[in-house]
């Protein structure tokens, strides 16, 4: 018996292998690339080498050494010819504005001077190396490991002695952003259960007939392409769009009271709305389907009210559709991307937005980086709950 | 008693023309996007709105002109050949491992099956911008950014969930028996897979087919990642449409992609409709 169970066993591992390899490669794999780049900031550290360890004995208070000064000079200087300035003084930038402007200018200064002192040098260039944060700046920029994007993302930053502290309230972004996110999520799916509970309440009992003609009617934006969706909300909500044109033929508003429905939270939330509702409607009608209608009607029999015997009866045999439905759309509205870049304007932003900027505006991999682990975490946390809760098998596509 | 038996059938009346009316609305907000698409792509003027011409079925009103403008556009035709390239061979790649996985979990021997499966769906339910930025880092080095190649084992690997959900809904209800019987008779692996187990699931297997054919033609963000110039799909070229100017060829396009989800989608029910009547299935 031994021997047959272990070939089956071999069997089914041998062909379940290839999609796992593929999946490792195609898929595990970018996320680890990206979890790396989260912490792992090479670049100023192979740049600057010597000045880092010149730096590791400073006490950071005080002005550095003439000859911490004349290291980051030659380096500098170095970096200019090999054309490599740019990126470093970038990344420098990052942890204290303004630094990128002085360290090109100060290179440039130095470019061919042969100075008595290059720290009285570098001063009158620009007195900023005169001040510890701009060294320590320098040295922070240098750490190879670091743990400052995650700081970054969460709103805190590090004082002069190294102490973790939360940003001033007029700069803090992230952590207000993810709340945000959190929080249209949290509506989306509320606005998602109170739409789709009655439909899939009809659909459910309706005849089959018309259970399947319904069903589709939910299909089809299931099926249509996500860009054409999210443009229609566009023709249909901007200012010169068809619902304003109803409305101000109908007289609820003026010719100049257009209202501004797109471009803005008012369009992430009715555009996300419609697009993630099936997600909640099928698995709200599959778990329905199995309740049968007798329960209920036993129920009024038994002189229950509509309303008792569904609050008493019906609801709580539902509540299994509710939960998969609900973690469904909320799991799908936290990693929203396109529909809010799209519809969102300024104001109807959330996380993945964010994260989109980081990665092709500002170029701050490290910070897109840790803020993609940060959601990541959110969601795979959720997909857990899901999995324990569902079952990923009884997930169905139709 | 006769009056509360009455007032009763009356507010449950109520209730009912209120429920239907909820769910009326409800399917109308629904579809509605895509019935204002439809007609709007064959406006004479440049406005995303119905002209008092179009209300009055004044056949002046209506052109093909955005239609004309896509068909004619060297960059529509570049997209659409893109996408379709890189929607089939990332269909084939994502149909032929998930079958054999969804093959291999299905057998009742396959140790850890909760997590594999658990593994192999997480390319569905990870946000795309995440796995998007981190197929830019990896396939950057790898060498494979900006080509054909990354962006089509991009779109096999989301694709591949839908494959191994479908066929593994299929093979719920298979006879193993069949298997055991084709292999008493003498039949091979692969005889008993190709002819005994294959005819049976294939309504499975083309459906998670059509999914990942749908996925990859609609997939935005990977490409936008991955691709460069040469790798422009058709929603890549409605998402710069959309961003810069919004012109009414795009939504020929979309009236277009709709006619595609139509099909697509009618032919997953057809096939669904087959599958719950075939021999073989235990249910």
């Amino acid at each position: 018996m031994a021997r047959p169970l272990r070939g089956a066993r071999l069997r089914a591992v041998a062909l379940t292998l290839p999609l796992v390899a593929f999946v490792a490669v195609t898929f595990i794999a970018p996320l680890g690339s990206m979890l790396v780049r989260s912490f792992y900031e090479p670049h100023v550290a192979d740049a600057l080498p010597r000045t880092l360890a010149a730096l590791r004995a400073w006490d950071g208070s005080s002005v550095p050494s003439e000859d911490t000064f004349r290291i980051l000079a030659t380096e500098l200087r170095w970096l200019d010819e090999q054309r490599k300035l740019g990126a470093v003084a970038t990344r420098v930038n990052r942890l204290e504005s303004g630094m990128r402007s002085t360290i090109m200018d100060t290179a440039d200064a130095l470019s061919s001077a042969e100075p008595g002192s290059w720290r009285e040098a570098m001063i009158a260039r620009d007195p900023i190396w005169e001040e510890p944060s701009a060294w320590l700046a320098v040295r922070r920029a240098g750490e190879r490991y670091t743990m400052r994007h995650y700081l970054n993302a969460l709103d805190l930053d590090r004082d002069p002695s190294g102490n973790i502290v939360a940003q001033s309230p007029d700069r803090r972004i992230y952590l207000p952003l993810l709340l945000r996110t959190l929080g249209v999520s949290l509506a989306i799916t509320i606005i998602c259960l109170i739409l789709g509970y009655p439909v899939a309440y009809l659909i459910a009992n309706a005849s089959p007939a018309r259970s399947n003609l319904l069903l589709l009617l939910v299909l089809v934006p299931f099926w249509t392409s996500l860009l054409v969706r999210t443009t229609s909300w566009i023709v249909l909500l901007q200012n010169q769009g068809v619902v304003n044109d109803l409305l101000v033929a109908a007289g609820v508003i003026g010719e100049d009271g257009r209202l501004a429905l797109v471009y803005n939270m008012v369009g992430t939330l009715v555009a996300m709305t419609q697009v993630l509702l099936p997600f909640m409607i099928l698995p709200l009608y599959a778990v329905m389907r199995s309740i049968s209608p007798t329960y209920l009607r036993a129920a009024s029999s038994l002189g229950a009210t509509f309303r008792q015997g569904f609050v008493r009866v019906y609801w709580p045999q539902s509540l299994p559709g509710v939960a998969a439905g609900s973690l469904l759309v909320f799991i799908l509205s936290i990693g929203y991307y396109i529909t809010p870049a799209l519809v969102g304007g300024r104001t109807g932003q959330l996380i993945s937005n964010m994260i989109a900027y980081h990665m092709q505006e500002s170029l701050n991999w490290g910070l897109a980086a840790a803020l993609g682990v940060i959601l990541l975490v959110t969601v795979m946390s959720l997909y857990l709950v899901y999995n324990r809760l569902v079952g990923i098998e009884r997930m169905r596509l139709s | 008693m006769r009056h509360a038996t009455a007032s009763f059938e009356f507010s449950e009346r109520v209730g009912r023309a209120v429920h239907l009316a909820v769910c009326g609305a409800v399917l109308v907000f629904l579809v509605a996007p895509m019935l204002v698409v439809i007609p709007l792509s064959f406006n004479a003027e440049p406005y995303f709105t119905f002209t008092e011409g179009m209300l009055r079925l004044d056949s002046d009103a209506y052109s093909l002109r955005w239609y004309r403008g896509v068909v004619e556009g060297a960059e529509w035709r570049l997209a659409l050949v893109n996408s379709i390239v890189i929607g089939v061979a990332a269909t084939a790649i994502a149909t032929t491992l998930g079958v054999l996985a969804a093959l291999g979990l299905a057998n009742p021997a396959m140790p850890g099956r909760g997590f594999v499966t658990s593994l192999l769906i997480s390319p569905m339910v990870t946000p795309i911008i995440i796995s998007a930025a981190g197929m830019f880092f990896f396939y950057s080095k790898l060498g494979i950014a900006q080509t054909h190649l990354g962006v089509i084992l991009a779109h096999a690997v989301f694709g591949t969930p839908f494959v191994v959900i479908s066929v593994t809904a299929t093979l719920v209800g298979f006879d193993q028996n069949l298997v055991k019987a084709g292999a008493s008779l003498g039949g091979g692996p692969f005889l008993v897979f190709r002819r005994i187990q294959l005819p049976l699931i294939a309504p499975g297997v083309i459906s998670g087919a059509l999914f990942a054919f749908a996925a990859s033609f609609d997939e935005v963000v990977a490409v936008l990642f991955l691709g460069g110039l040469q790798q422009r799909t058709v929603p890549r070229q409605m998402w710069t449409g959309i961003r810069e100017e919004i012109s009414p060829e795009i939504l020929a396009v979309a009236t277009f992609l709709v006619m595609l989800a139509l099909i697509l989608l009618g032919t997953v029910e057809w096939l669904r409709g087959r599958a719950s009547t075939k021999p073989g299935n235990a249910d």
